[in-house]
Formats: C-alpha cells, structure tokens, sequence
C-alpha cells in the first residue's frame, strides 16, 4: 500500500489491445455509422460477438480490478462511442441481474450470452416521457395476476440505451422498473427482465441524437406485456413508507447503489472521448510544427499552448477521479461521493474539451471530413446520461454536506 | 498497480502534521499576515518535528527520507492550516535540496548543517524577478567567471527571507545557460529590501539587488539544477494550493451550514450547495494531479510537463474556490474577520511565483 500511478502489466496489456481494436475496427467505420444512424454496424457487432468478446489480453488477471474496466471502456470510446455502446453485451441490464439476481436468474437471462450462436443485447429500461432523473416518478405498472403467478406491465419507456436489440434479438432481454404499488412510492419500484420478442413489448422506434448515433436509443411501449413472477429481481414485497423510520426505500436505494459501480465506467467512457480530441489536437499541431512549450513562463505561453495544456489537466485530473472511484470498489470502500465527483468532472471535461477541441483546429475541427466535429457532440452525452451533471453535483453536495434528501432537493 | 492509499508512514505524517496545523498554525494565521511576522515558537516546533531535515541526506544530520509524495502530503496540511507559515517552515527545502542535489560536499556539509541545527534556520532561493516576462530559464541576472570565482549581478523578488537564514541559492544567466550559485546572504554587493505583497504576507520575502557579488567556483550548482528547482517548486506549490483550497472550501460549507437565510441554512440552496459540490471535486482533482508529478519525481524520471500542468491546475482551483468561498460567505467574506478574504489573496500569487517551496 503506497501511492502509485503505475499500471499493472494486465492493464497495460489491455490498454494495448483495446488500443488496436478501436484503431483498427472502430475508426475505420466510425463516420459510417454517425452518417447512417439507425443501421445496424453489422462488420462491428459480428467482430465483436465472433472475435473481440473472447480476447483474453491479460490472461484473465486484472491486477488493478475495476481500473482495468475503465481502461477498457477509455480505449474503446477513444475508438467510437456510439459503436462501444452498440456492441453486443448484457451491458446494464447484465449488471442488474448480476447484483440483484438468483443464481437462477442468472443462468436463465444471461445464458445466452455464453451459448447463443448469433449476437445478442441486454439493457435497462427506467426512463419515461415524464420521468427522467426522477426516477422514482416512474409511472409504468406492474400488476400480479394471481392465476397465473405472472406480472402484466404497462408502460412507456423511453431513451433505452441497446433497447432495440435487447427488444427484438432472441436471446436478449430488457430490465424494465415498473411500480407493484404506486401508494408506496419509491418503496414500490421493482425491476423486471423482460426477454426479447415478449408479446406486449413493442419497440416504437429509435431516437435521433445529437451524436453516439451509432447506438440504439430506443421508446418501448409495454402493453399488457406479461412476464414469468420469477422474473421479478430482488424481492417482491413492498416495503411501505413509514414516515418515523424511512427505511421504506431500501430496494430503491438498492437499485440506486448499481449506479456507484456504473458511473466511473461512464466516466472512462468520457475521458476516451475526451482524449480522442485531445490526441489529434496535438498530433495536428505537431504536424503544423507547433510545439507545447511546458517550460515557459505563464505569461509567455501562446493561447494555443494555454488551451491544451488546461485541456491536457482537466482530462488527467477527469481520469485519475475516475480510476479513484474505480479503485475504491477494489477495496471494498464505500465511492458513491467518489463516483459522482469523477462522472461529474469527466462530463463536463470533456464536454468543454472537445468543444475547445473544435475551435482551436479551426475550419477543418467544424468539418466532417474529420472526426472532431463528431467527438464534440458524442461528448455532449457525458453531461447527461448515468445522472447528469447536476444529479452529481447533488449527491456530492449531500454527501459533503452530510445532508439527508429531506434538506437538499 | 494503481494505489491511492499513502502508506502508513505516511499516514501518520499527515495526521501529525494536521494536528500541528490545527493547533498551531490556524490560530497564528491571520495575525502573521496582519503582522507580517511568524512567532518563532511555531517554526521551531515545525523544525523538532523534522518536516523538512528528515528528508536531508543522513551524512548531513537528516532523516534521508527522500520522498516528493511525502513531500506534497505535508505542503497541503501545512497550507491548509496557513499558506505563509506553510511555506516559512518549509523554507529550508528552498536551498537544502538544490544544494543536497547538485553542490560538492564541501557545500553540503556547510549549508545542511546550518539548515539540520538545533533550532529552526530557513532557506532561500532567488529565482524569480520583478519584470513583466520573467522566465526561469532564461534569467536576466548575470554570472561571469573572474579568476576562479564567479559575479553575480541582477535584481531578483519573491525571495523568502526570514530572520535567521546564512544562504540563498540565486539562479542567473551563465555564458547562455540558466544556473544555480549558493550565496551567503551578507555578501558584499547583495542588498535585500522587504517587499509588501497583496498575499502571504506572514512570509518575510525580499527584493534583492545583487551588483558584483563575488562566489567562489565551488558555489555553481551544478548542470539541470535550475529544471530540478522549477520542478520541485511547480510540484510543491501545486500542494499548496490544494491546502489553500481545501481550508476555503471547508470553512466555506461549515459557514453555509450554519448561516441561516429565508429561515434555512444556505447550505440548502443549490446555488450554495453545487457550488461547494464543484469545488470538492476540483480539489480532489488537482490533487490528483499534484500526487502524480510528485509520483513522477520519485521515480526519478523528468517531471516537468507533470509539474507544469499540475501547478497550472491547481493554481486555477485555488483561485476559483477561494473567491467561491469568498461569495458563500456573502459580504463576510469580504471582511478580514473571516478567513476567505485572505484565501483569495494567498490563492492569486501562486500564478506568479516560480517556486516558494520545494519537494
């Protein structure tokens, strides 16, 4: 136990390799893929099933735990964001039914993700048209029918992210959060795995975006959508609200807890982003013979060399936030503060840098002949999803403050 | 591995360091920069404790604990508690390492034996100068060989001077190049004026005219010592300005939590709120950054850009929480009664200095 800010051989391994799979299979399609948005990146998701998934870089030894996921998810975003979010994963979905699962659950939902011979997606369905961050506002229903021991969900989802392949790909499934008990508030919130091609669930289509436009963002209508009682996660009976002990959220709170391991891979997933700028920057402007002068005095540095050395620091400072939060899980050390401060730096880092990014290459960094242009609006996400900024700054606020949600809302 | 823990060892520093500060350097702090001076009792205590000698090389009388983490640990406890006594006890480091580093041992043995006393000696390094422009490695101030010895002449500021001290390492333009000399602070030709500045003002800093000031060849450091103390001075002034920062977003959240308005704390505004979330995370960054250069150095590996950027940062997260905590506090803030007023003013100099500390 020391500090130390020397990756693990099986880091670096990783980082290589994933390394040269965004540089050798996502780059090549990325302009693709932002130019045909609702297409599926076929030469991508079958590399990814058939070759990518089944790479074994570091031997299976992750010497720096949770980190090397980051560095996964760095490497790869660096590559594509949108195609990163498209591949064929159990993605949140998996994670759900990871942490909140039966052994059964498990073998049952994410078998196919072992066994099946074509590619298969998981997601996680909680937003609605009128609950987004206020999750606990979600208004889709879950009704027990007695008689046949099934739950029948009725809803609106909506901005879910692999939606239409965890929809309508055979093997797949969508985590749905549904209410059993809306008097019970948050107390009533349940999730549901919801395999692909269920009768009832109904994909109405995908969003147009701003940018991770090779990523499935999907509205799903649940319509009378019945599901097996075993497909419920977690336990079923609704605690309810009581005022003298507040302990009536505990599931909702659960649920919440998964985002504190999310949120520094989405973390990671920005500073890849980031630093995907970043790197042509300064590539192009060594190319222009423009040299970052990090020996000059202050006063003397070119607003060019003052822009990427700010912008070289807040994607360092982003990224050792994230693989804190990362490391912290290793020790078994409560992140959900640390988590939310690297999320909430890493979106707004580089949401500002590839935007900097832009402005300082000029013409070519507003043209899509390059990919620049790209990465600002693939950046934007960062800001928003997996809590947005200000959700962060909230949790940060409450844990630094020691305040309840009662006093910060 | 990736670690993020400080060792035990230095755990403990830490906490003992944060007791100190606690103890003895918050209560002094606004004084000292009212009054311009530092009671010696404190730097003594600093000097038992051996929060710089232990990191001098044993053969001199120090610790030989050599580390540019611990070093970056202890700046920020010390800053936390007051950025002018902070960088008045870690003053020794300004000539000690510089002369651990790159002197002959005959210096070595003169200048750390003064600095590893029995009481507390400060130290001194005149590197940057009063002119818009100034550049560390390309100084105005001159050296030219005569015989074997060398003449220095220039003006040099922001050069701690505190009572005490026998030498000051002064760095200046030798046939082309930037390099260091050890200089006894009553040499002939040397005249050191007190300066007054907006900040730090507990920490006694001089304006120095040096015209022929003659050292023997014995007193040129050697090559790649000037990189090293810009170095060294980035790394440890980031710390600095992470401890600065730290102590104005604390007191800056416990104030919101107290301070009632509309009949709630302000604390649970979110204009209050998020801002105080916004600086904790800018801390912990620039921290970050901050324990990497210094990772870097104790590799032994060059850590300039590390230094440069890590300084930059935190120079910019000192000023922006202080005037944050200057803006939670409202019009108090404003007022020399409360500690923000003085954050902003210490925060805004480390833009301009070079190096007042080193690790």
């Amino acid at each position: 136990m020391t500090i130390s800010f020397e990756l693990a051989d099986s880091s670096v391994k990783a980082r290589d390799h994933y390394r040269k799979v965004a540089t050798d299979q996502m780059r090549p399609i990325s302009r693709k893929y932002d130019d045909q948005e609702h297409e599926l990146p076929r030469e991508w998701v079958d590399y990814w099933w058939n070759e990518g998934r089944s790479a074994n870089p570091s031997s299976g030894r992750m010497d720096d735990g949770m980190i090397q996921v980051c560095i996964q998810a760095e490497e790869l975003c660096w590559g594509d964001a949108g195609l990163y979010l498209r591949m064929p994963t159990p993605a949140l979905g998996g994670s759900a039914v990871s942490a909140a699962g039966t052994p059964e659950q498990r073998e049952k939902f994410m078998g196919a993700f072992q066994k099946s011979a074509h590619p298969v997606w998981g997601a996680m369905a909680i937003t609605e048209p009128g609950a987004g961050s206020d999750s606990a506002a979600i208004q889709t229903t879950a009704d027990l029918d007695e008689e046949t021991g099934e739950y029948v969900l009725n809803g609106t989802k909506i901005f879910c992210t692999a939606g239409e392949g965890a929809s309508t790909v055979e093997g797949g499934f969508v985590v749905v959060w549904a209410t059993v008990d809306k008097s019970a508030g948050r107390g009533g919130i349940k999730s549901f795995v919801v395999p692909a091609k269920t009768p009832g669930m109904k994909l109405v289509g995908c969003e147009k975006k701003l940018g991770i436009r090779a990523s499935d963002t999907a509205t799903l209508v649940l319509e009378n959508c019945r599901v097996p009682a075993d497909n419920l996660l977690g336990r079923a009976e609704v605690k309810k609200r009581d005022a003298s002990k507040s302990t009536g959220d505990k599931g909702f709170k659960g649920a919440m807890a998964t985002f504190d391991a999310s949120r520094p891979v989405v973390a990671a997933m920005a500073v890849g982003v980031g630093r995907a700028a970043l790197d042509f920057v300064k590539e192009e402007l060594a190319r222009q013979g423009v040299e970052i002068r990090y020996d000059a005095p202050a006063s003397g540095l070119t607003a060019i060399e003052r822009d990427v050395m700010e912008m070289e620091a807040e994607l360092q400072a982003a990224r050792l936030l994230t693989w804190r939060a990362a490391w912290m899980m290793g020790q078994g050390k409560p992140n959900n503060l640390e988590a939310s401060q690297a999320k909430a730096k890493a979106g707004l880092a580089v949401t500002k840098i590839t935007q900097k990014a832009v402005e300082v290459l000029g013409p070519p960094g507003y043209s899509k002949k390059l990919l620049v242009e790209k990465w600002m609006r693939d950046a934007k996400i960062n800001d928003i999803y997996e809590g947005t900024q200000q959700i962060n700054q909230m949790i940060v606020a409450r844990r630094i403050l020691d305040y309840p949600s009662a006093m910060l809302r | 591995m990736i670690d993020f823990s400080p060792n035990e060892e230095q755990q403990l520093i830490v906490e003992t360091v944060r007791q100190f500060a606690t103890n003895e350097l918050r209560p002094v702090g606004r004084e000292c920069d009212e009054s311009g001076e530092i009671p010696r009792a404190v730097l003594d205590h600093a000097h038992e404790l051996g929060l710089v000698a232990n990191a001098f090389p044993e053969a001199h009388g120090g610790g030989g604990e050599r580390s540019a983490i611990t070093g970056v640990l202890i700046a920020e406890e010390l800053a936390w508690g007051d950025a002018s006594v902070a960088l008045a006890i870690l003053s020794p480091a300004l000539s000690g390492f510089p002369v651990a580093d790159f002197a002959g041992a005959d210096l070595q043995a003169e200048v750390l034996a003064k600095l590893t006393g029995a009481s507390f000696a400060p130290g001194s390094l005149a590197l940057v100068e009063p002119r818009f422009g100034h550049d560390a490695f390309a100084p105005k101030t001159t050296a030219s060989a005569d015989g074997g010895d060398y003449v220095i002449s220039g003006e040099k500021c922001f050069v701690p001077w505190l009572d005490g001290g026998d030498h000051v390492v002064v760095t200046a333009n030798l046939d082309g190049a930037a390099r260091a000399f050890v200089v006894e602070r009553g040499a002939a030709g040397l005249k050191a004026e007190r300066e007054r500045n907006m900040g730090l003002q507990g920490l006694a800093t001089a304006e120095l005219k040096l015209d022929g000031v003659r050292v023997p060849g014995a007193a040129l450091l050697a090559e790649g010592a000037v990189r090293d103390i810009v170095t060294r001075g980035r790394v440890a002034q980031a710390a600095v300005c992470v401890g600065i920062a730290r102590c104005a977003f604390e007191v800056s959240r416990d104030y919101a939590k107290e301070r009632h308005a509309f009949g709630v704390p302000i604390a649970s505004k979110q204009a209050i709120a998020f801002k105080l979330a916004d600086m904790s995370i800018e801390i912990d960054g620039a921290r970050m950054l901050a324990w990497e250069a210094a990772w870097t150095l104790d590799r032994g590996a060059d850590a300039l850009r590390e230094a440069t950027l890590a300084h930059q940062q935190a120079c910019r997260v000192a000023l922006q929480v202080a005037d944050g905590a200057v803006q939670v506090y409202g019009g108090h803030g404003y007022i020399r009664d409360y500690l923000p007023e003085m954050h902003l003013r210490n925060a805004r100099g480390f833009s301009a200095f070079e190096a007042l500390a080193l690790v």
